[in-house]
């Protein structure tokens, strides 16, 4: 118990502030004003690997790390759609997951945010479409936010979530920034 | 019959170390694979394919003393069933329904159950003989799979899955509990089938590498070398001496930084979250400093054929030899609060056991089955440049619990950090990368690569006109998801999260 107390107090506080939001990302504004009045910053994510190779992953996988301390930040990666908010979809969407995925997003209460991640999220990426894969994201599920990158760094996936979470007229510059 | 009667008969082969490749009549097929089992060999992968005049073939690998065998049986009769290997390799019985789920071509085994297909595409449909088809022009089928049933005074059924609670790959579970205990447990994958292996036939054979290392992200690594390997022994290309030492470096660090996130996950799973979060403190570490010396965070796209994309920056070598000393300091200190830690070593010992004698029986391989006494190790057992001019202390225990494989994942971590330290201490000058003309079509090439999970193979063989005919790659979680089926009986079903995270099997590298 000692060495464990130790061990903390030596390494101490290592998370660092998040990243900007970044409108180029944004691929739809729609119905989400209501979600960020209610919410602020107080987000439950669900991820969903409908077919990646596992590389976006491991990126997610990082944001909990106290470097980027995204429950520092409010937001939780939760068990079940129905806890959640936004979902994070990564990969090209399998045939063998896309009811899956469609179940996953109906399951999931309004108002609700879509990202999509990595290259395959956004294009299909380098597996396309085929005999068993649907490709993009968004050609399964709505999508507001789409995050390329093979894989995209934590930042960029954080940048991404808040971009989702932030409003796209808000921060534009000529009506202000955000609150 | 020994295997050098097979061995003296066959030609080398084309790509990694020492295989050698030999075509057999279906009779010898199955008498091939009874002398390997009984010389105490391993099958590797078993794959379709077609000879150049389009004569389907079967093959295999297969791994022994000696070294590795590519084999080769080509069916003169599609319609004909070809012999089974299940009942001599376990392991086989997947292997052969994803054959029959891609090609038709079926065995004699008696498992016909699909395993890659679902439901989303007719079995009319062969992904890998018929012509590539857009997803909308095929129909989807009813998909009504016939799990085993078990019966009896309290058994109940938990289907968990595709979607899974945390951060992780999708697949469908089915547990037999009575209570809390596992009577069985099966195992339903190819969720994340995505056509990569007939992808593959619609790339360039100079360009595939990249999908090669997108096959499991966790090892594109191994992929990509292994992919390489096979493509540059086709090309009869000679990587430079720097190349060969530079991929080593990206291999160990693909392993420093898997083995950093496990440990730190097994924590997490055994109700340490401190452990997670030092663990995941040190990955992050090592990926940072990896995307100084390299460029990148994950090395992708960093191996290519002829050599490797990217070189150590300036600052790059410092850095990664400081950082890498200070990983396993700290992962030496975290170990002792890791062993001392009561709650952990109780969730850790005695869960998840796959004895020996029974590991050798089901062809557990690489890491899992080295922490259950298979004492293979293709860094050690047929090294490939520059492994044979660095010697790799192979890690063994025979626990084969959830504690051996955190160990075995302890002392690797260790022993690829000083490999580390020592490929950059001895990093040749010069070219990393050399040009890979097209091979000729026809031509064969196999990648054989221990990647952190276990060996992954590759077998590429050359179309007409720069194209790819046929290319399988083989993730090394074929051989061990069937094992864990038998890790969990006896256990509870809140220790699977924490046996299954023991493995950390690919579902992508499974699923193709």
């Amino acid at each position: 118990m000692l060495k464990t107390l130790r061990q903390i107090a030596r390494v101490g506080i290592v998370s660092e502030p998040p990243p900007p939001s970044d409108e180029d990302m944004r691929i739809r504004e729609g119905l989400q004003q209501d979600i960020r009045t209610v919410l602020g910053r107080a987000l439950c994510i669900r991820h969903i690997d409908a077919g990646s190779c596992n590389g976006c992953e491991l990126e997610i996988h990082a944001l909990n790390n106290p470097l980027y301390n995204l429950e520092g930040l409010g937001i939780r990666l939760v068990a079940s759609p129905r806890h959640a908010d936004l979902l994070l979809v990564t990969g090209p969407v399998s045939r063998h997951m896309e009811v899956a995925l469609k179940r996953t997003y109906e399951a999931t209460p309004d108002p609700k945010l879509v990202v999509a991640l990595g290259d395959c999220g956004c294009t299909g990426g380098i597996f396309g479409e085929s005999y068993a894969s649907c490709g993009r994201v968004s050609n399964v599920i709505p999508v507001d936010v789409a995050v390329p990158g093979c894989p995209p760094s934590p930042r960029r996936i954080l940048a991404g979530i808040l971009t989702a979470l932030s409003s796209a007229s808000a921060s534009r510059p000529a009506r202000g920034g955000r609150r | 019959m020994p295997l050098t009667h097979w061995f003296t008969r066959a030609t080398p082969q084309a790509g990694a170390v020492g295989v050698m490749s030999l075509a057999v009549p279906p009779e010898q097929w199955k008498a091939v694979a009874q002398d390997f089992a009984a010389a105490g060999g391993r099958l590797l992968a078993l794959w379709a394919s077609a000879d150049e005049g389009g004569t389907p073939a079967i093959r295999g690998a297969y791994l022994a003393e000696p070294g590795a065998l590519l084999l080769s049986m080509p069916i003169t009769r599609p319609e004909a069933l070809y012999p089974g290997l299940g009942d001599v390799f376990p392991a086989a019985v997947r292997m052969q329904r994803a054959i029959a789920d891609l090609t038709g071509l079926r065995s004699t085994d008696p498992d016909v159950r699909p395993w890659l297909r679902h439901a989303s595409w007719p079995q009319s449909y062969r992904p890998l003989i018929d012509a590539p088809q857009g997803a909308p022009t095929l129909r989807a089928t009813s998909d009504d799979y016939p799990f085993v049933r078990v019966e009896g005074d309290g058994v109940h059924e938990i289907a968990v899955g595709p979607v899974h609670a945390g951060i992780i790959e999708p697949g469908h579970f089915r547990f037999s509990v009575v209570g809390e205990k596992v009577l069985r447990l099966e195992e339903r994958l190819a969720y994340v089938h995505k056509g990569i292996e007939q992808r593959f036939t619609q790339l360039p054979i100079l360009d595939a590498h990249r999908l090669a290392a997108r096959v499991s992200g966790d090892s594109a690594v191994a992929f990509s070398w292994a992919y390489c390997q096979a493509l540059e022994g086709m090309a009869e290309v000679e990587i430079p001496p720097r190349a060969a030492w530079l991929r080593a470096l990206y291999l160990e660090l693909e392993r420093v930084a898997n083995h950093l996130g496990d440990l730190g996950a097994l924590g997490n799973d055994a109700g340490f979250a401190f452990g997670l979060m030092q663990f995941s403190r040190l990955k992050e570490a090592l990926l940072r400093v990896t995307h100084e010396a390299l460029g990148e965070r994950y090395l992708m796209d960093a191996i290519v054929p002829g050599g490797t994309r990217l070189d150590l920056t300036p600052t790059g070598l410092p850095s990664l030899c400081r950082c890498l000393g200070q990983i396993a300091d700290e992962a030496r200190r975290l170990r002792v609060i890791y062993d001392e830690h009561a709650g952990v070593r109780d969730r850790f010992s005695g869960a998840g056991v796959v004895a020996p004698e029974l590991a050798n029986r089901l062809g557990l391989t690489g890491l899992a089955g080295r922490a259950s006494g298979q004492a293979f190790d293709l860094r050690c057992d047929l090294p490939c440049e520059p492994y044979t001019q660095i010697s790799v202390q192979k890690i063994v225990r025979t626990d084969g619990d959830v504690a051996a494989r955190v160990a075995i994942r302890f002392d690797e971590l260790q022993e690829s950090c000083r490999l580390i330290q020592h490929i950059l201490a001895l990093l040749p000058v010069g070219a990393h990368r050399t040009q890979v003309l097209t091979p000729a079509a026809g031509t064969i090439g196999a990648g054989l690569i221990e990647g952190w999970r276990g060996p992954v193979w590759v077998a590429l063989e050359a179309g007409p006109g720069g194209a790819i005919r046929r290319c399988h790659p083989h993730d090394p979680s074929w051989q061990n998801w069937p094992v864990l089926e038998h890790a969990i009986i006896g256990n509870i079903v809140p220790d699977f999260p924490l046996i299954n995270k023991s493995f950390n099997l690919s579902y992508s590298g499974h699923d193709l």
